[in-house]
C-alpha cells in the first residue's frame, strides 16, 4: 500500500499545488489547450460534415478521410510535424505546436464523420416535406436535420474530446507542459511514484469527466421521442 | 529531405521493428478477443451485467494510453506485461460491444427455428448464433486492430525493446527521415490490417455484400478517436 501512501503524500504536499508546475496551472494548461484545440477542429470539421450529409457530396472523401484518421497513431501525429515545425521554431516547434496541431487534425474525423451520419440519417421524408413547406436549404439544415441529428453530433464531439485529452497528455513526452509533466517527471526522478500515479490520476480523473459531461449532454439533448427505451 | 542512405543501412531493422509490431499486436487482439467473448457471453441477455461489463471496459477505454501505460510501469516494470496488459483492456469495450450486439441481433424467428429443429442452446449458439454474429464481430476486429496497431507505438515509452515502429519516432524526434518510416509505417500496418480483416470478413460471409460504413453501429456511434 505504500503506493497510495506515495500518492496521498504528493496530493497533500502544499509545493504540488503552487507555482509553474502546479497542479491548478498545468490542469487549466490541459483543458485549454484541449478546448482550443477542439474548438478549432469543430470550425473546420462541423459545417463539412453538416454540408456533405445535407448534399450527399464529398461522402467517399469522408468515409476515405476517417479511415485513414482512424489509421493515424497520435504518437505518429505528433512525431511528424515535430521536424517540420521545430525547424521554424526550436522551442515552441518542438513542445507545442506538433502536438496542437496533432491535435486539431485527430479530433477532425469523428467530429466530421458524426455529423455527417447524423445528417444523412435523417429521414427523408421529413426534409421532402420541409421544403414543401417552403423552407430554405439552410433553414432545413438548421431546423430540421440538425436537431435530429443532434445526438450523433454530439456523439462525434466526445469521441473526439477523449482522443484531444489523450494526446495533449502525450504531448508531455515532448514537452508541451499540462498534467502528463507529472507522469514524465514522476518518471524520471527517485521514489517519483507519487507524482507519476497522481498524474495518472489526475489524467484519468479529468478524462472520465469531460467523457461523462458530454455523454450526459447527449443525454439531454436527445429528443425524448429518440431514446433507447421509447423505441 | 529525405535520407535513402539512411533508409537503406536499416531495412533490416525496419523489418524487424515492423514484426514486433505485429507480433505486439497479435497477442492483444488474441488474448482481448478470448477473454470479450467469455464476457460477452456472460452478459448476454443479462441486462445489468452487460451494464456493468460494457460501462467498466468503458471508463477502462477513456483514460489516457500514456497514463495506462505510466501506472502500468509502476506495477509490472518494463515487462511484455506492461504493454500487454492496457493493449488488451483497451480492446474490451470495442468486441465486448460487437460480440453482444451481433449475438443479440439475430432474430427471434430464426432463434425459434432452430429451437424447433431441436437444437440444445449449446448447439443453437455455435451453428446458428455465432456464424450470424460475424459480420459485426469482425467490424469489431477492424477496429480493434486498427486501435491496437495505434497504441503500440506508445509502447515505446517503455524502452528499446518495445513500441513496434513506434521506436523511430521517438528514437531520433528531429530527424525526418526516421520518424516518417515510424509514422506512415504504423499507419501503412494499420490500413494494411484494416483491409485484411475486410477481405476476411467477405469470405466468411459472403452474403453481406454491405457497404454500410463500419462506424455505423446498430445502436450508437462507434468510438472513433479513443484513448491515443
Amino acid at each position: 500500500m505504500s503506493i497510495v501512501g506515495a500518492i496521498g503524500a504528493w496530493f497533500t504536499d502544499p509545493a504540488s499545488w503552487t507555482g509553474p508546475s502546479g497542479i491548478p496551472t498545468r490542469l487549466l494548461q490541459h483543458v485549454g489547450i484541449s478546448a482550443v484545440s477542439l474548438l478549432i477542429a469543430i470550425a473546420i470539421a462541423m459545417p463539412a460534415g453538416l454540408w456533405i450529409g445535407h448534399t450527399r457530396r464529398g461522402v467517399r472523401l469522408a468515409i476515405a478521410l476517417a479511415n485513414l484518421g482512424r489509421a493515424v497513431p497520435s504518437l505518429a501525429a505528433i512525431g511528424i510535424v515535430v521536424p517540420l515545425t521545430a525547424m521554424l521554431d526550436p522551442e515552441l516547434g518542438f513542445k507545442v505546436y506538433p502536438t496542437v496541431i496533432a491535435m486539431v487534425l485527430l479530433a477532425i474525423p469523428p467530429i466530421l464523420v458524426n455529423s455527417y451520419v447524423g445528417v444523412a440519417g435523417v429521414d427523408a421524408d421529413l426534409v421532402e416535406s420541409a421544403r414543401g413547406m417552403g423552407l430554405r436549404e439552410g433553414q432545413i439544415l438548421a431546423t430540421v436535420e440538425v436537431p435530429l441529428a443532434l445526438p450523433a453530433i454530439v456523439a462525434g464531439l466526445r469521441s473526439a474530446t477523449v482522443q484531444v485529452i489523450a494526446t495533449a497528455t502525450l504531448g508531455a513526452i515532448y514537452g508541451l507542459g499540462a498534467l502528463g509533466s507529472f507522469i514524465v517527471e514522476g518518471a524520471a526522478q527517485f521514489r517519483g511514484e507519487g507524482k507519476l500515479f497522481g498524474g495518472v490520476v489526475l489524467v484519468a480523473l479529468l478524462a472520465l469527466v469531460a467523457e461523462g459531461s458530454m455523454a450526459l449532454a447527449q443525454r439531454r439533448l436527445t429528443s425524448p421521442g429518440l431514446r433507447l427505451g421509447s423505441r | 529531405m529525405i535520407d535513402w542512405a539512411w533508409l537503406g543501412d536499416h531495412l533490416g531493422a525496419i523489418a524487424e521493428r515492423a514484426g514486433q509490431h505485429l507480433w505486439l499486436t497479435a497477442i492483444a487482439l488474441a488474448v482481448g478477443f478470448a477473454l470479450s467473448f467469455l464476457l460477452a457471453l456472460w452478459s448476454l441477455r443479462r441486462p445489468r451485467v452487460y451494464f456493468v461489463v460494457s460501462g467498466l471496459a468503458g471508463i477502462l477505454y477513456t483514460i489516457p494510453s500514456y497514463a495506462m501505460f505510466a501506472a502500468f510501469v509502476a506495477i509490472t516494470g518494463l515487462s511484455i506485461f506492461t504493454a500487454e496488459i492496457p493493449l488488451v483492456l483497451y480492446t474490451f469495450v470495442i468486441f465486448i460491444r460487437n460480440i453482444v450486439v451481433g449475438l443479440e441481433a439475430v432474430p427471434a424467428d430464426v432463434i425459434e427455428a432452430a429451437d424447433a429443429m431441436g437444437l440444445t442452446a449449446r448447439q443453437r449458439l455455435v451453428r446458428v448464433e455465432i456464424p450470424l454474429a460475424v459480420p459485426l464481430v469482425i467490424a469489431g476486429l477492424r477496429l480493434a486492430g486498427v486501435s491496437t496497431i495505434g497504441l503500440v507505438t506508445i509502447t515505446s515509452i517503455l524502452g528499446d525493446s518495445f513500441g513496434g515502429l513506434g521506436f523511430f519516432i521517438r528514437e531520433r524526434p528531429f530527424f525526418a527521415t526516421e520518424v516518417l518510416v515510424g509514422a506512415v509505417g504504423s499507419i501503412a500496418l494499420a490500413l494494411t490490417a484494416d483491409a485484411a480483416f475486410a477481405a476476411l470478413q467477405r469470405r466468411l460471409t459472403p452474403w453481406t455484400a454491405t457497404r454500410t460504413p463500419i462506424w455505423v453501429d446498430p445502436r450508437e456511434a462507434l468510438p472513433l478517436g479513443g484513448p491515443g
